[in-house]
């Protein structure tokens, strides 16, 4: 099946994440083959993700780990878990 | 360590939970948008989870329930501050959201990170998501949940979860790709060691 670039934009995630079926997948490829513009699309949002998962763009506070642990010793002084 | 803290051994909490302090508090941060805020809600999240620990059953991750803890108490906080909040999303509509459409992508690196602009767009683009997609990219792409634990904990079906995935990821692109392309210059990326 002939796809036009509405349609991959629609495939782009299945194609990332590999869930299309062989069909759609190799149609998918057929276009990005000679489609500059979809190539862009699919090379910017795989490199947008790797972006987003990385570590650094979201840090821990300073202290927040000792924070937490101080204030659960507060609180397990001040009950013990349900039990039942 | 579970079967130890239900037995009275309560220090062994800390240990158990150690390895997801992270996960708990980005979950948060990412509903609240305010560091203080998320700080708090994940500690609340850790003291439900220790004081409800004999609700957990096995069957699911220790992980996930956690999670759905710090989700909920996350949720609660936005409903206070914003009475009219909802997350409804029609997930079967046609609806496809266009991508920035670029001629072509010359790759940024990860190093790029290092400059706080960088992050500072991501971390906006992320939170112009709408919350209900938002919710799922985190728990996709930054918690590395997959699709049916994702679905498990937001109480979606899993058809939802990858249209909400993808229409998130297709909205970051269109926000981000012409920024980042702009932020970092062409040349730059292509000799990055000059």
């Amino acid at each position: 099946m002939v796809l036009n670039c509405r349609h991959v934009w629609d495939y782009i995630s299945g194609y990332l994440d590999n869930t299309l079926d062989a069909q759609t997948r190799a149609d998918v490829e057929k276009h990005l083959a000679h489609c500059e513009i979809c190539s862009a699309v699919l090379d910017s949002t795989r490199n947008i993700l790797i972006l987003t998962a990385d570590d650094r763009v979201f840090e821990l506070p300073l202290g927040y780990s000792e924070r937490l642990h101080a204030r659960l010793t507060q609180a397990m002084l001040e009950a013990p878990p349900l039990n039942e | 360590m579970i079967v130890e803290v239900l037995a009275g051994k309560t220090e062994s909490f800390h240990e158990l939970i150690r390895p997801h302090e992270r996960s708990v508090y980005l979950m948060a941060l990412s509903l609240l948008h305010n560091e203080a805020e998320a700080e708090d809600a994940a500690q609340e999240a850790f003291i439900k989870a220790y004081r409800n620990l004999n609700r957990f059953r096995s069957e699911s991750r220790f992980s996930t329930w956690l999670i759905a803890i710090v989700l909920n108490e996350a949720r609660a906080r936005l409903r206070r501050k914003q009475p009219a909040l909802t997350d409804s999303i029609d997930d079967t509509t046609e609806g496809s959201v266009t991508p920035a459409q670029l001629t072509d992508w010359r790759e940024i690196p990860s190093e790029t990170l290092e400059r706080q602009e960088i992050r500072t767009l991501i971390r906006r683009a992320l939170t112009a998501l709408p919350l209900a997609y938002r919710e799922v990219f985190v728990l996709r792409e930054i918690e590395e949940r997959n699709v049916q634990e994702t679905a498990e904990i937001l109480g979606i079906t899993i058809a939802s979860v990858k249209m909400r995935l993808h229409r998130a990821r297709m909205m970051l692109q269109k926000q981000l790709a012409p920024q980042l392309a702009g932020a970092i210059p062409a040349r730059r990326r292509r000799f990055p060691w000059f």
